[in-house]
C-alpha cells in the first residue's frame, strides 16, 4: 500500500524528467537528414567557433566577477549576522529572505528604473553636483543586476554554518583586533568552507545560465550563454545547436560541482545524477 | 491451569542477514502475565512483533486460540500493543487517541464516551481529556498508550519496555499498577523487558531469550533457583560463575577440591560451570575450610556486605553476608551441596 | 563601536536590497511617466493597470495555474514522499536523484527539455503544458517539504494505527496524513509561491495567447519602463508580504505547540534555498 503511492510520482517523472533529458541528449549529438536524423558531433563542433567561445567566455567571466563580488560583500554580512551584533536574529534574517520573495523580474526591473538616464540615481546624483551615472546596458548593469539577485544566496548557507559555530569565536574573529585575524584564518573562515562552498555554487550556477538579466540590463547587447539557447529554441528554431549548448552547460557545471565538493572535502556531496 | 491462547511452534524469523529468532516454542495461557527477559539484540522485541502481527515468521507458525494467524493482519488479531516510544498521536488530544481504535470500530458516540470515561478513570487521567498529548509527562503519555490499547478489550496485551524511558521511582509505581490492571483485567499480558529485577518481580512466567533462541522458561523462583545454564544465572544475578569438572553424580571438583553437590545426569569428567549465588557463601574459619582466600575488598551496602575473597588459585568470589571481616584477613568459604548449581556449559551458537 | 559598525554594515546591505523595491513601489503612485521627476500623487497606474485586459487575463491564468498545479504537486508528492520514506537501498537512491534533478539543473535546461518533449508529442503549446511544466517543476519541492516531517515520526504511528484496528488506508487518511499535515502545507504554499513566481519555464512552455504575468512584465519590460508595472509590483509584494506572514505566523504557531521544534529560520532557509533556480 505505502509502496504503491509512487506509482503516479515514479509515471510523472519518467515522462517529464527523464524523457524530456533524453530527447535533449538525442538532439544535442543527432543533425536532421533528408530522412530522419543521423548521429554527428557536428552541433558541438560549432560550439567551438570562435563567436560562440566569446560568448561562453562571457558568461563564465561576468558568473565569476557577480561571484567574487557576492562574496566579499555577503561573507562579512553572515559573519555579522551570525555574532552578537544584533538581538532579534531572525527578523534580521527575514529581512535578508524577504526581498527573495518578490517576483525575480520585478526585481530585475526595479533597476531599470534606478539606472536609466533620467532615473533615480541620476536625478540624485545631478541634484548633488556629481557627474551622471551611465552603466544601464552595459556589462556593469549585467553584474550588479546578478549581485542583486542573488546576493542572499551566498549569505544564507553562510550564516547557517556560522551559526553554528560559537559565538564567542565569531566575534573575537570580528573584533578588528590583533590577534583577530589569526582566529578568522586559523578557526572560522575553514569552518564556515561547506557554507563558502554551497554560497558559491548557489550564486555561480544561475549567474551562469540566467537569460533574463543579461536581456533587460544589457539591453539584449551582452548575449549570454542562456540566451544563446533562448535564440536557438525561440528565434532560429535549431534544437540540435540549442541542446548541445544546454549539454555543455550541464557538463560545466558538473564540473564545477565536482570542483567545489572536492574543496568541500567529504563533508557531504551532492548526489546529481 | 487455564487453556494456551498464544502457541508459537518453531518460529523462525530471519532479516536480510540476521537471524533475529532461531526456532521459538512458546505458549502463552490466558491470564498470565509472562515477560520476555533478554539483553538487548536477544529477540524480544521481534517476538512481540511476530505476535502484534507487524512481521510474519520466516518458518514455523504462531496459533492464536489454536488457529493459525501467522499471516493474518494486525488489525484483524484481537491482540493490542504498548509500543516502547508510546507512538501516541500528535494531531489528536488524550480523549481522541484513546477513543481511536473504538472509532474505526464504528461504535456509537455514547458506548465510546462511556468507555473511554471508563478507561480514563482506571489510567488516573481524569479530567485530561481534551490534553494536547505532548503536553504530558512521560508517565502520563504511558498511562494514555496502556488506556488506548486495553480499551480495546484485547485478548492479549503487548507491551515493549513500556517503562524503559520512566525515571526509577515511576516506573516502580508503574510496575505496580500494571500488575494490578492485569490481575484486575483478567487479560493476558506478553511484557518485554531487559531488566531482570522487573521480569521477577512483576511475572507469572518469565522467558528468558538470548541469541534469538530461549534459554529457559519458568516461573520467578525456578528461573533464580534453578537456572538451566550459566547464562542465564549470570543475566539473572549477580552469581559466582567458575569452571568445574563433574566427577560422577553429585560430586563435582572445582576451586581444587571435591563438592558433594545435588546434580547428576552429566557425563563422567565433564566440564561443567558452577554457579553459586554470592548470598550462599559463608565465612568460616580458613582451618576447616575447603576454599580459602584473602579479603580483597569490602562494600557496606545497606543491608549486608559485598565482599571479594581473592582465592590462592585466582578465582576471586564474590560473597554477600551480614558479617565481614576487614581486608587482608584470611578467610574461609562455606557452602551447602545445595546450593551449588551445575550447569551444562552453553554451547556456542 | 565595532558592534556600531557591523550593525551600519547590515543597514548598508538592506538599503541595497529594499532600496530598488522601495523605489518602485513609491513611483507607482507618482502622476508623471518620468520616473526622475516626482509629478504629485495619483492612483492613475493602479486604474490603468485594472483596465489592462492583457495584464487582467494574465493575473488569471498565474493564479489558475498557481492554484492547480500546487494541489495536483502536492498531491502527487505527498503520496511520493510517503513512497520514498518506505522504500530502501537502490531504489530509494534513484528516485531522490531523479528528484533532485530539476531542483538541481539549471532552469533554463528544465525549460528546453519540456519544450522539445510538448512539441515533440504534438501537445499544443498553451494552458496545458503550463500546467504540465509547473506540476513537474513542483512536485520536488513539495517532497522536499514533506519528507522531513515523515523522518520526524515515530516509526511506530503507522503499525499503532493498524494495531487498533485501521487498514492500511485508515491509518494513511487518519494517522499518517494528519500528523505530517504541517508539512504537506508547506509543500503547497511553497509551490503555489513557486508556480507564480516562475518565469523561464513558463517563457518556453506556453504557446499563442497563454500568459502568465512574469512573461507579460517580460514582454513589457523589454520595452522599457511603465509605470503600470510599477504599480502591479506593489500589489504582489504586498501579497507576499502577507503571504509569508501568515506561513510565519502558522509556523510560530506550530513551535509554540512544540511539534516540530524551532526550526523556524532554518526551514526558511531551505525554502528560500529550493527558490535558486530563480535566473
Ligand atoms: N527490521 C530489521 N531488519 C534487520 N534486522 C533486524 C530488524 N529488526 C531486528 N533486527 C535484528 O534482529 C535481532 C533481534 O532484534 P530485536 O528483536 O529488536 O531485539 P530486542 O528487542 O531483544 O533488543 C537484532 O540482531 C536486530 O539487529
Ligand atoms: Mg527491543
Amino acid at each position: 500500500m505505502k509502496r504503491s503511492s509512487l506509482f503516479p510520482y515514479v509515471i510523472w517523472m519518467t515522462l517529464f524528467i527523464v524523457v524530456p533529458m533524453f530527447l535533449v541528449l538525442y538532439y544535442a549529438f543527432t543533425v536532421p537528414t533528408d530522412t530522419g536524423a543521423t548521429w554527428s558531433l557536428e552541433n558541438f563542433h560549432r560550439f567551438f567557433e570562435p563567436i560562440y567561445l566569446r560568448v561562453l567566455g562571457r558568461s563564465l567571466r561576468l558568473a565569476v566577477i557577480s561571484t567574487v563580488i557576492c562574496f566579499v560583500i555577503g561573507y562579512p554580512a553572515a559573519m555579522v549576522m551570525a555574532g552578537n551584533a544584533f538581538s532579534r536574529k531572525n527578523v534580521i534574517l527575514l529581512l535578508f529572505v524577504v526581498p527573495m520573495w518578490m517576483n525575480f523580474l520585478l526585481r530585475t526591473y526595479a533597476w531599470l528604473t534606478l539606472l536609466e538616464r533620467n532615473g533615480v540615481i541620476n536625478v540624485l546624483l545631478t541634484s548633488l553636483r556629481l557627474p551622471r551615472l551611465n552603466i544601464l546596458y552595459t556589462e556593469s548593469a549585467v553584474v550588479l543586476g546578478m549581485v542583486y539577485n542573488f546576493l542572499p544566496f551566498m549569505v544564507l548557507p553562510i550564516y547557517s554554518v556560522l551559526s553554528k559555530i560559537d559565538k564567542g569565536v565569531i566575534e573575537a574573529a570580528g573584533d578588528l583586533g590583533a590577534n583577530s585575524f589569526r582566529v578568522f584564518t586559523k578557526v572560522v573562515f575553514p569552518l564556515s568552507l561547506p557554507g563558502v562552498v554551497s554560497g558559491v555554487t548557489m550564486v555561480f550556477m544561475p549567474a551562469l545560465t540566467t537569460f533574463v538579466i543579461s536581456r533587460l540590463l544589457g539591453g539584449g547587447q551582452f548575449t549570454l550563454i542562456g540566451n544563446l539557447i533562448e535564440q536557438q529554441f525561440l528565434v532560429v528554431g535549431d534544437w540540435g545547436f540549442g541542446s548541445a549548448i544546454s549539454v555543455v552547460m550541464i557538463v560545466l557545471i558538473l564540473l564545477s560541482m565536482a570542483i567545489m565538493s572536492f574543496f568541500e572535502g567529504e563533508e557531504k556531496s551532492v548526489a546529481l545524477w | 491451569m487455564s487453556e494456551i491462547i498464544v502457541d508459537l511452534k518453531s518460529v523462525s524469523k530471519v532479516y536480510d542477514e540476521t537471524v533475529a529468532l532461531d526456532g521459538i516454542n512458546l505458549y502463552i495461557r490466558k491470564n498470565e502475565f509472562v515477560t520476555l527477559l533478554g539483553p538487548s539484540g536477544c529477540g524480544k522485541t521481534t517476538t512481540l512483533r511476530l505476535i502484534g502481527g507487524f512481521e510474519q515468521p520466516t518458518e514455523g507458525k504462531i496459533l492464536f486460540e489454536g488457529k493459525d494467524i501467522s499471516t493474518l493482519p494486525p488489525y484483524k488479531r484481537r491482540v493490542n500493543t504498548v509500543f516502547q516510544r508510546y507512538a501516541l498521536f500528535s494531531h489528536l488530544d488524550v480523549f481522541e487517541n484513546i477513543a481511536f481504535g473504538l472509532r474505526i470500530k464504528k461504535l456509537s458516540e455514547k458506548v465510546i464516551q462511556e468507555k473511554v470515561g471508563k478507561m480514563l478513570e482506571q489510567v488516573n487521567l481524569t479530567g485530561f481529556e481534551k490534553r494536547d498529548v505532548n503536553s504530558l509527562s512521560g508517565g502520563q503519555q504511558q498511562r494514555v498508550a496502556i488506556a488506548r490499547a486495553l480499551v480495546n478489550e484485547p485478548e492479549v496485551l503487548l507491551l515493549d519496555e513500556p517503562l524503559a524511558a520512566l525515571d526509577l521511582k515511576l516506573r516502580r509505581e508503574m510496575q505496580h499498577e500494571l500488575k494490578s490492571m492485569q490481575k484486575q483485567l483478567g487479560i493476558t499480558f506478553v511484557f518485554v523487558t531487559h531488566d531482570q529485577e522487573e521480569a521477577l518481580s512483576m511475572s507469572d512466567t518469565v522467558v528468558v531469550m538470548k541469541d534469538g533462541r530461549i534459554q529457559q522458561i519458568g516461573t520467578p523462583v525456578d528461573i533464580y533457583n534453578e537456572p538451566t545454564n550459566s547464562f542465564v544465572a549470570d543475566f539473572i544475578g549477580e552469581s559466582n560463575i567458575v569452571d568445574g569438572i563433574m566427577r560422577k553424580d553429585f560430586l563435582v571438583d572445582f576451586g581444587g577440591s571435591s563438592f558433594d553437590c545435588v546434580d547428576k545426569g552429566f557425563g563422567a569428567d565433564e566440564p561443567v560451570d558452577v554457579v553459586i549465588r554470592p548470598e550462599d557463601l559463608v565465612l568460616i574459619p580458613a582451618e576447616n575450610a575447603k576454599l580459602t582466600g584473602t579479603v580483597s575488598s569490602v562494600t557496606f551496602l545497606g543491608v549486608h556486605y559485598e565482599m571479594l575473597v581473592e582465592a590462592d588459585d585466582g578465582i576471586s568470589w564474590l560473597v554477600h553476608s551480614t558479617l565481614m571481616e576487614p581486608v587482608g584477613t584470611r578467610v574461609g568459604l562455606g557452602l551447602e551441596p545445595m546450593d551449588i548449581h551445575i550447569m551444562r556449559k552453553v554451547s556456542a551458537g | 563601536m565595532v558592534r556600531f559598525l557591523k550593525r551600519s554594515y547590515i543597514y548598508l546591505v538592506f538599503a541595497f536590497l529594499y532600496m530598488p523595491i522601495a523605489v518602485l513601489m513609491v513611483y507607482s503612485f507618482n502622476d508623471s511617466r518620468s520616473r526622475g521627476v516626482w509629478g504629485g500623487f495619483t492612483l492613475r497606474w493602479y486604474v490603468e493597470l485594472f483596465q489592462d485586459r492583457t495584464i487582467m487575463s494574465s493575473l488569471y491564468s498565474t493564479m489558475f495555474i498557481g492554484v492547480t498545479s500546487a494541489i495536483i504537486a502536492t498531491i502527487i508528492g505527498t503520496l511520493a514522499a510517503i513512497g520514498i520514506h518506505n522504500s530502501r537501498g537502490i531504489q530509494k537512491r534513484l528516485i531522490m536523484n531523479i528528484t533532485y534533478l530539476p531542483v538541481l539543473n539549471p532552469e533554463i535546461v528544465t525549460a528546453i527539455s519540456l519544450m522539445i518533449l510538448f512539441v515533440f508529442a504534438n501537445v499544443r503549446l498553451g494552458y496545458l503544458t503550463l500546467l504540465l511544466a509547473h506540476i513537474t517543476f513542483n512536485i520536488p519541492y513539495v517532497i522536499l517539504s514533506v519528507l522531513p516531517k515523515l523522518r520526524q515520526l515515530n516509526k511506530h504511528l503507522y503499525e499503532a494505527a493498524l494495531d487498533l484496528g485501521s487498514t492500511p488506508v485508515q491509518a494513511l487518511w487518519k494517522v499518517i496524513i494528519p500528523e505530517i499535515m504541517p508539512g504537506i502545507i508547506t509543500g503547497l504554499l511553497l509551490a503555489f509561491t513557486l508556480s507564480i513566481d516562475d518565469f523561464v519555464i513558463s517563457f518556453f512552455t506556453t504557446g499563442s495567447g497563454v500568459s502568465t504575468l512574469s512573461i507579460t512584465i517580460y514582454s513589457m519590460a523589454r520595452r522599457g519602463i511603465n509605470p503600470k508595472i510599477n504599480a502591479l509590483s506593489t500589489i504582489m509584494f504586498t501579497f507576499v508580504l502577507l503571504l509569508l506572514i501568515v506561513v510565519n505566523v502558522r509556523q510560530a504557531r506550530e513551535e509554540k505547540k512544540g511539534r516540530n521544534g524551532r526550526h523556524g529560520s532554518k526551514k526558511q532557509i531551505r525554502s528560500f534555498d529550493a527558490k535558486f533556480g530563480d535566473a
